[in-house]
Protein backbone atom coordinates (compact mmCIF):
# COMPACT_ATOMS: atom_id res chain seq x y z
CA UNK A 1 0.00 0.00 0.00
CA UNK A 2 1.08 3.24 -0.90
CA UNK A 3 0.97 5.97 2.20
CA UNK A 4 1.43 9.56 2.17
CA UNK A 5 2.27 11.54 5.68
CA UNK A 6 1.16 14.83 6.35
CA UNK A 7 3.20 16.33 9.76
CA UNK A 8 2.21 19.46 10.97
CA UNK A 9 3.83 20.14 14.10
CA UNK A 10 7.65 20.84 15.09
CA UNK A 11 10.02 18.84 16.54
CA UNK A 12 9.97 18.70 20.55
CA UNK A 13 7.01 20.80 21.16
CA UNK A 14 4.31 18.32 20.50
CA UNK A 15 4.76 14.33 19.82
CA UNK A 16 3.46 14.92 16.62
CA UNK A 17 6.68 14.20 14.67
CA UNK A 18 7.77 11.65 16.59
CA UNK A 19 4.76 9.41 15.87
CA UNK A 20 4.57 10.26 12.05
CA UNK A 21 8.09 9.09 11.82
CA UNK A 22 7.36 5.75 14.19
CA UNK A 23 4.59 5.25 12.49
CA UNK A 24 6.37 5.74 8.79
CA UNK A 25 9.38 3.34 10.00
CA UNK A 26 6.64 0.73 10.99
CA UNK A 27 5.04 0.99 7.20
CA UNK A 28 8.56 0.55 5.56
CA UNK A 29 9.02 -2.34 7.77
CA UNK A 30 5.88 -3.64 6.88
CA UNK A 31 6.78 -3.50 3.16
CA UNK A 32 4.52 -0.33 2.13
CA UNK A 33 5.94 2.52 0.10
CA UNK A 34 5.95 6.02 1.67
CA UNK A 35 4.97 8.06 -1.69
CA UNK A 36 5.94 11.61 0.56
CA UNK A 37 6.15 13.24 3.59
CA UNK A 38 4.41 16.66 3.68
CA UNK A 39 5.68 19.27 6.87
CA UNK A 40 2.88 21.47 6.96
CA UNK A 41 1.83 24.50 10.10
CA UNK A 42 5.26 24.65 12.72
CA UNK A 43 5.86 20.55 11.06
CA UNK A 44 8.62 22.90 8.53
CA UNK A 45 10.46 23.64 11.47
CA UNK A 46 11.54 19.18 11.00
CA UNK A 47 14.04 20.54 8.30
CA UNK A 48 16.30 22.95 9.70
CA UNK A 49 19.89 21.21 10.36
CA UNK A 50 20.24 24.02 12.82
CA UNK A 51 19.36 22.03 15.61
CA UNK A 52 21.60 20.91 18.79
CA UNK A 53 19.03 18.46 21.40
CA UNK A 54 20.67 17.18 23.98
CA UNK A 55 22.81 14.34 23.74
CA UNK A 56 20.75 12.38 25.27
CA UNK A 57 17.72 12.80 23.49
CA UNK A 58 16.61 11.61 19.86
CA UNK A 59 18.26 13.92 16.88
CA UNK A 60 14.25 14.56 15.50
CA UNK A 61 15.83 16.04 12.42
CA UNK A 62 18.71 14.07 11.66
CA UNK A 63 15.96 10.99 12.34
CA UNK A 64 14.11 12.11 9.00
CA UNK A 65 17.14 12.83 6.97
CA UNK A 66 18.12 9.28 7.87
CA UNK A 67 15.23 7.88 6.87
CA UNK A 68 15.03 9.91 3.23
CA UNK A 69 18.72 8.66 2.99
CA UNK A 70 18.26 4.99 3.38
CA UNK A 71 14.88 4.19 2.31
CA UNK A 72 14.57 7.24 -0.57
CA UNK A 73 11.63 8.93 1.08
CA UNK A 74 10.60 12.35 -0.12
CA UNK A 75 10.40 15.19 2.38
CA UNK A 76 8.44 18.11 1.69
CA UNK A 77 8.76 21.19 3.37
CA UNK A 78 5.65 23.43 2.46
CA UNK A 79 7.74 26.68 0.40
CA UNK A 80 4.74 28.65 1.95
CA UNK A 81 4.77 27.66 5.66
CA UNK A 82 8.70 28.01 5.60
CA UNK A 83 9.02 31.20 4.13
CA UNK A 84 6.82 32.42 7.58
CA UNK A 85 9.25 30.61 9.89
CA UNK A 86 12.53 31.23 8.33
CA UNK A 87 13.78 27.68 6.70
CA UNK A 88 15.43 28.06 3.15
CA UNK A 89 17.15 26.37 0.97
CA UNK A 90 20.01 28.17 -1.37
CA UNK A 91 17.70 29.40 -3.75
CA UNK A 92 14.81 30.54 -1.32
CA UNK A 93 17.53 32.49 0.41
CA UNK A 94 18.74 33.87 -2.88
CA UNK A 95 15.29 34.54 -3.93
CA UNK A 96 14.65 36.53 -0.70
CA UNK A 97 17.74 38.17 0.05
CA UNK A 98 18.75 36.28 3.23
CA UNK A 99 21.77 35.36 4.40
CA UNK A 100 22.13 31.46 5.22
CA UNK A 101 20.20 28.46 4.42
CA UNK A 102 19.08 26.31 6.87
CA UNK A 103 17.57 23.10 5.02
CA UNK A 104 18.53 19.90 6.43
CA UNK A 105 19.57 17.33 4.16
CA UNK A 106 16.65 14.90 2.63
CA UNK A 107 14.48 17.44 2.43
CA UNK A 108 13.05 19.74 -0.41
CA UNK A 109 10.97 22.94 -0.19
CA UNK A 110 7.80 22.82 -2.36
CA UNK A 111 4.61 24.03 -3.58
CA UNK A 112 1.30 23.24 -1.55
CA UNK A 113 0.72 21.42 -4.73
CA UNK A 114 2.69 18.22 -3.72
CA UNK A 115 0.22 17.62 -0.70
CA UNK A 116 -2.71 17.91 -3.07
CA UNK A 117 -0.81 15.20 -5.02
CA UNK A 118 0.16 13.38 -2.08
CA UNK A 119 -3.77 12.85 -1.13
CA UNK A 120 -4.21 11.84 -4.94
CA UNK A 121 -1.49 9.63 -5.56
CA UNK A 122 -1.52 7.45 -2.08
CA UNK A 123 -3.74 5.31 -0.82
CA UNK A 124 -3.91 6.83 2.65
CA UNK A 125 -3.51 9.92 3.88
CA UNK A 126 -2.59 10.27 7.96
CA UNK A 127 -2.30 13.85 9.52
CA UNK A 128 0.07 14.13 12.73
CA UNK A 129 -0.50 17.23 14.20
CA UNK A 130 -1.80 18.81 17.59
CA UNK B 1 -11.01 11.91 -9.23
CA UNK B 2 -11.39 11.79 -5.16
CA UNK B 3 -13.50 13.32 -2.60
CA UNK B 4 -11.24 15.41 -0.22
CA UNK B 5 -12.40 16.78 2.92
CA UNK B 6 -11.17 19.77 4.78
CA UNK B 7 -12.27 20.05 8.54
CA UNK B 8 -11.54 22.84 10.28
CA UNK B 9 -11.88 22.85 14.00
CA UNK B 10 -10.16 25.77 14.97
CA UNK B 11 -11.62 29.73 15.62
CA UNK B 12 -10.10 32.33 13.59
CA UNK B 13 -6.66 34.09 14.92
CA UNK B 14 -5.99 32.04 17.73
CA UNK B 15 -4.18 29.91 15.61
CA UNK B 16 -3.00 29.90 11.92
CA UNK B 17 -4.37 26.38 11.34
CA UNK B 18 -7.46 28.38 9.48
CA UNK B 19 -5.07 30.81 7.43
CA UNK B 20 -3.24 27.82 6.70
CA UNK B 21 -6.20 25.63 5.77
CA UNK B 22 -7.48 27.62 3.50
CA UNK B 23 -4.41 28.45 1.50
CA UNK B 24 -4.61 24.72 1.16
CA UNK B 25 -8.22 24.30 -0.04
CA UNK B 26 -7.27 27.31 -2.60
CA UNK B 27 -4.56 25.36 -4.27
CA UNK B 28 -6.28 22.34 -3.69
CA UNK B 29 -8.87 23.64 -5.60
CA UNK B 30 -6.40 23.28 -8.84
CA UNK B 31 -6.44 20.07 -9.11
CA UNK B 32 -10.13 19.03 -10.31
CA UNK B 33 -11.14 16.73 -7.25
CA UNK B 34 -14.55 17.13 -5.40
CA UNK B 35 -13.69 19.49 -2.69
CA UNK B 36 -15.61 20.34 0.67
CA UNK B 37 -14.73 21.76 3.24
CA UNK B 38 -16.58 20.51 7.57
CA UNK B 39 -16.22 23.52 10.05
CA UNK B 40 -17.12 21.49 13.05
CA UNK B 41 -16.62 22.98 17.15
CA UNK B 42 -15.04 26.19 17.00
CA UNK B 43 -14.46 26.07 13.36
CA UNK B 44 -17.75 27.61 12.90
CA UNK B 45 -16.28 30.77 13.82
CA UNK B 46 -14.22 30.97 11.14
CA UNK B 47 -17.22 32.05 9.38
CA UNK B 48 -18.37 34.66 11.74
CA UNK B 49 -19.49 38.27 10.18
CA UNK B 50 -17.81 41.10 10.80
CA UNK B 51 -14.34 40.42 11.86
CA UNK B 52 -12.44 43.60 11.92
CA UNK B 53 -8.67 42.79 12.63
CA UNK B 54 -6.96 46.32 12.34
CA UNK B 55 -6.56 47.23 16.09
CA UNK B 56 -5.24 43.89 16.66
CA UNK B 57 -3.04 43.65 13.83
CA UNK B 58 -3.80 39.45 12.61
CA UNK B 59 -4.49 39.05 8.96
CA UNK B 60 -7.97 39.23 8.06
CA UNK B 61 -8.50 35.89 6.54
CA UNK B 62 -12.09 36.08 6.69
CA UNK B 63 -12.68 38.35 2.88
CA UNK B 64 -10.81 35.12 1.52
CA UNK B 65 -13.59 32.68 2.06
CA UNK B 66 -16.01 35.01 -0.34
CA UNK B 67 -13.46 33.64 -3.17
CA UNK B 68 -13.83 29.95 -2.79
CA UNK B 69 -17.06 29.92 -4.70
CA UNK B 70 -14.76 31.17 -7.48
CA UNK B 71 -12.46 28.32 -6.82
CA UNK B 72 -15.31 26.27 -7.59
CA UNK B 73 -15.25 25.35 -3.38
CA UNK B 74 -19.25 25.27 -3.09
CA UNK B 75 -19.32 22.86 -0.60
CA UNK B 76 -19.26 24.16 3.20
CA UNK B 77 -20.37 22.13 5.38
CA UNK B 78 -21.43 23.69 8.79
CA UNK B 79 -22.59 21.25 12.12
CA UNK B 80 -25.85 22.59 13.19
CA UNK B 81 -24.85 21.12 16.88
CA UNK B 82 -21.81 23.46 16.79
CA UNK B 83 -23.58 26.53 15.89
CA UNK B 84 -26.29 25.75 18.41
CA UNK B 85 -23.34 25.05 21.14
CA UNK B 86 -22.26 28.42 20.27
CA UNK B 87 -25.11 30.26 20.57
CA UNK B 88 -25.14 31.33 16.46
CA UNK B 89 -27.44 31.17 13.65
CA UNK B 90 -27.00 31.03 9.76
CA UNK B 91 -27.74 34.47 10.23
CA UNK B 92 -24.36 35.02 12.21
CA UNK B 93 -22.41 33.52 9.39
CA UNK B 94 -21.03 35.11 6.26
CA UNK B 95 -23.54 35.10 3.13
CA UNK B 96 -20.90 33.21 0.63
CA UNK B 97 -22.18 32.13 -2.37
CA UNK B 98 -21.61 30.64 -5.77
CA UNK B 99 -22.97 30.93 -9.55
CA UNK B 100 -24.07 27.76 -10.48
CA UNK B 101 -23.45 27.54 -14.27
CA UNK B 102 -25.70 25.51 -14.93
CA UNK B 103 -28.95 27.52 -14.14
CA UNK B 104 -28.00 30.51 -15.77
CA UNK B 105 -25.23 31.52 -13.17
CA UNK B 106 -27.75 31.58 -10.63
CA UNK B 107 -26.27 32.57 -7.24
CA UNK B 108 -26.72 30.08 -4.33
CA UNK B 109 -25.58 29.50 -0.89
CA UNK B 110 -22.30 27.72 -0.05
CA UNK B 111 -22.70 27.53 2.96
CA UNK B 112 -24.86 23.95 3.93
CA UNK B 113 -26.06 23.64 7.57
CA UNK B 114 -25.59 19.73 8.53
CA UNK B 115 -26.83 18.05 11.51
CA UNK B 116 -24.74 16.03 13.36
CA UNK B 117 -25.66 12.82 11.81
CA UNK B 118 -25.55 14.22 8.46
CA UNK B 119 -21.83 15.11 8.62
CA UNK B 120 -21.08 11.85 10.09
CA UNK B 121 -22.43 10.78 6.49
CA UNK B 122 -20.66 12.82 4.85
CA UNK B 123 -17.25 12.02 6.35
CA UNK B 124 -17.74 7.93 5.64
CA UNK B 125 -18.00 9.48 1.49
CA UNK B 126 -14.85 11.08 1.44
CA UNK B 127 -11.48 9.60 0.10
CA UNK B 128 -9.19 11.80 1.80
CA UNK B 129 -9.73 14.09 4.84
CA UNK B 130 -7.27 16.71 6.29
CA UNK B 131 -7.63 18.23 9.33
CA UNK B 132 -7.01 22.21 10.15
CA UNK C 1 -12.90 4.18 8.74
CA UNK C 2 -9.99 4.21 11.00
CA UNK C 3 -10.31 7.60 13.40
CA UNK C 4 -7.41 8.84 15.76
CA UNK C 5 -7.64 11.07 18.69
CA UNK C 6 -4.38 12.19 19.89
CA UNK C 7 -5.59 14.86 22.47
CA UNK C 8 -6.60 14.16 26.09
CA UNK C 9 -10.13 13.91 26.88
CA UNK C 10 -9.49 15.93 30.15
CA UNK C 11 -7.69 18.99 27.87
CA UNK C 12 -9.88 18.68 24.90
CA UNK C 13 -13.51 17.96 23.27
CA UNK C 14 -11.90 15.98 20.81
CA UNK C 15 -12.24 12.68 21.86
CA UNK C 16 -15.86 13.80 22.43
CA UNK C 17 -16.23 15.40 18.74
CA UNK C 18 -14.86 12.05 17.51
CA UNK C 19 -17.28 9.90 19.72
CA UNK C 20 -20.30 12.08 18.35
CA UNK C 21 -19.63 11.74 14.64
CA UNK C 22 -17.81 8.22 14.40
CA UNK C 23 -20.25 5.85 12.56
CA UNK C 24 -20.83 2.41 14.25
CA UNK C 25 -18.39 -0.34 13.48
CA UNK C 26 -15.61 1.86 13.65
CA UNK C 27 -11.87 1.62 14.58
CA UNK C 28 -11.10 4.11 17.04
CA UNK C 29 -7.01 4.25 17.84
CA UNK C 30 -5.99 6.79 21.10
CA UNK C 31 -2.66 7.51 20.27
CA UNK C 32 -0.40 10.44 22.18
CA UNK C 33 -2.05 11.87 25.30
CA UNK C 34 -5.61 10.27 24.37
CA UNK C 35 -4.52 7.13 25.56
CA UNK C 36 -5.25 8.32 29.42
CA UNK C 37 -8.92 7.85 27.82
CA UNK C 38 -8.22 4.32 28.01
CA UNK C 39 -8.04 4.47 32.06
CA UNK C 40 -10.57 3.18 33.78
CA UNK C 41 -12.37 4.81 36.83
CA UNK C 42 -12.15 8.42 35.30
CA UNK C 43 -15.01 11.21 34.12
CA UNK C 44 -15.03 9.67 30.76
CA UNK C 45 -14.60 6.27 31.46
CA UNK C 46 -18.46 5.84 30.68
CA UNK C 47 -18.34 7.73 27.74
CA UNK C 48 -15.31 5.29 26.68
CA UNK C 49 -17.25 1.85 27.97
CA UNK C 50 -20.72 3.78 25.71
CA UNK C 51 -18.51 4.08 22.68
CA UNK C 52 -17.12 0.26 23.15
CA UNK C 53 -20.62 -1.20 22.44
CA UNK C 54 -20.54 -0.03 18.97
CA UNK C 55 -16.96 0.64 17.90
CA UNK C 56 -13.81 -1.06 18.35
CA UNK C 57 -11.17 1.01 20.52
CA UNK C 58 -7.43 0.47 20.48
CA UNK C 59 -4.76 2.32 22.48
CA UNK C 60 -0.83 2.66 21.18
CA UNK C 61 1.37 0.81 23.56
CA UNK C 62 4.24 2.52 23.57
CA UNK C 63 2.21 5.58 24.49
CA UNK C 64 0.62 3.84 27.55
CA UNK C 65 3.74 2.99 28.55
CA UNK C 66 5.74 5.90 28.39
CA UNK C 67 2.61 7.45 30.38
CA UNK C 68 2.93 4.62 33.11
CA UNK C 69 -0.61 3.32 32.19
CA UNK C 70 -0.47 -0.36 32.73
CA UNK C 71 -3.06 -2.92 32.46
CA UNK C 72 -4.08 -2.96 36.08
CA UNK C 73 -5.48 0.83 35.31
CA UNK C 74 -7.24 0.21 31.99
CA UNK C 75 -10.68 -0.31 30.85
CA UNK C 76 -11.26 -3.73 29.95
CA UNK C 77 -11.65 -4.57 26.70
CA UNK C 78 -9.25 -2.16 24.95
CA UNK C 79 -7.07 -3.97 22.41
CA UNK C 80 -3.57 -2.70 22.99
CA UNK C 81 -1.53 -2.01 19.35
CA UNK C 82 2.32 -1.07 18.11
CA UNK C 83 3.26 0.93 15.55
CA UNK C 84 3.30 -2.05 13.37
CA UNK C 85 -0.66 -2.16 14.33
CA UNK C 86 -1.40 1.20 13.84
CA UNK C 87 -0.18 0.94 10.23
CA UNK C 88 -2.59 -2.64 10.08
CA UNK C 89 -5.07 -0.59 11.00
CA UNK C 90 -4.70 2.21 8.37
CA UNK C 91 -4.30 -0.94 5.71
CA UNK C 92 -7.56 -2.59 6.99
CA UNK C 93 -10.02 0.77 6.96
CA UNK C 94 -10.64 2.46 3.43
CA UNK C 95 -9.74 5.79 5.10
CA UNK C 96 -8.08 7.48 8.58
CA UNK C 97 -9.68 10.62 10.34
CA UNK C 98 -7.57 12.35 12.71
CA UNK C 99 -9.01 14.44 15.19
CA UNK C 100 -6.33 16.48 16.38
Amino acid sequence: MKFSVMVNEGPYTHQAADTAYHFTRAALNAGHEIFRVFFYHDGVYNGTRMTTPPQDDRHIVDRWSELAHDHDIDLVVCVAAAQRRGILDKDEAKRNGKDGDNIAPGFRISGLGQLIEAGIEADRLLVFGD
Amino acid sequence: MKKFMYVNRHAPHGTIYPLEGLEVVLIGAAFDQDVSMAFIGDGVFQLNKGQDTADSGMKNVAPTYGALGDYEVTKLYVEQESLDERGLELNDLMNLTWEDEEEDWAEKPSIRVVSRAQLSDLLEQQDVILNF
Amino acid sequence: MLHTVNKSPFDSHSLQTCLGLAKSGSDILLIEDAVYAAMSGTAVTSMVEAAMASSTIYALEPDLKARGIGSEKMISGINLVGYDGFVELAVTNDKVQSWL
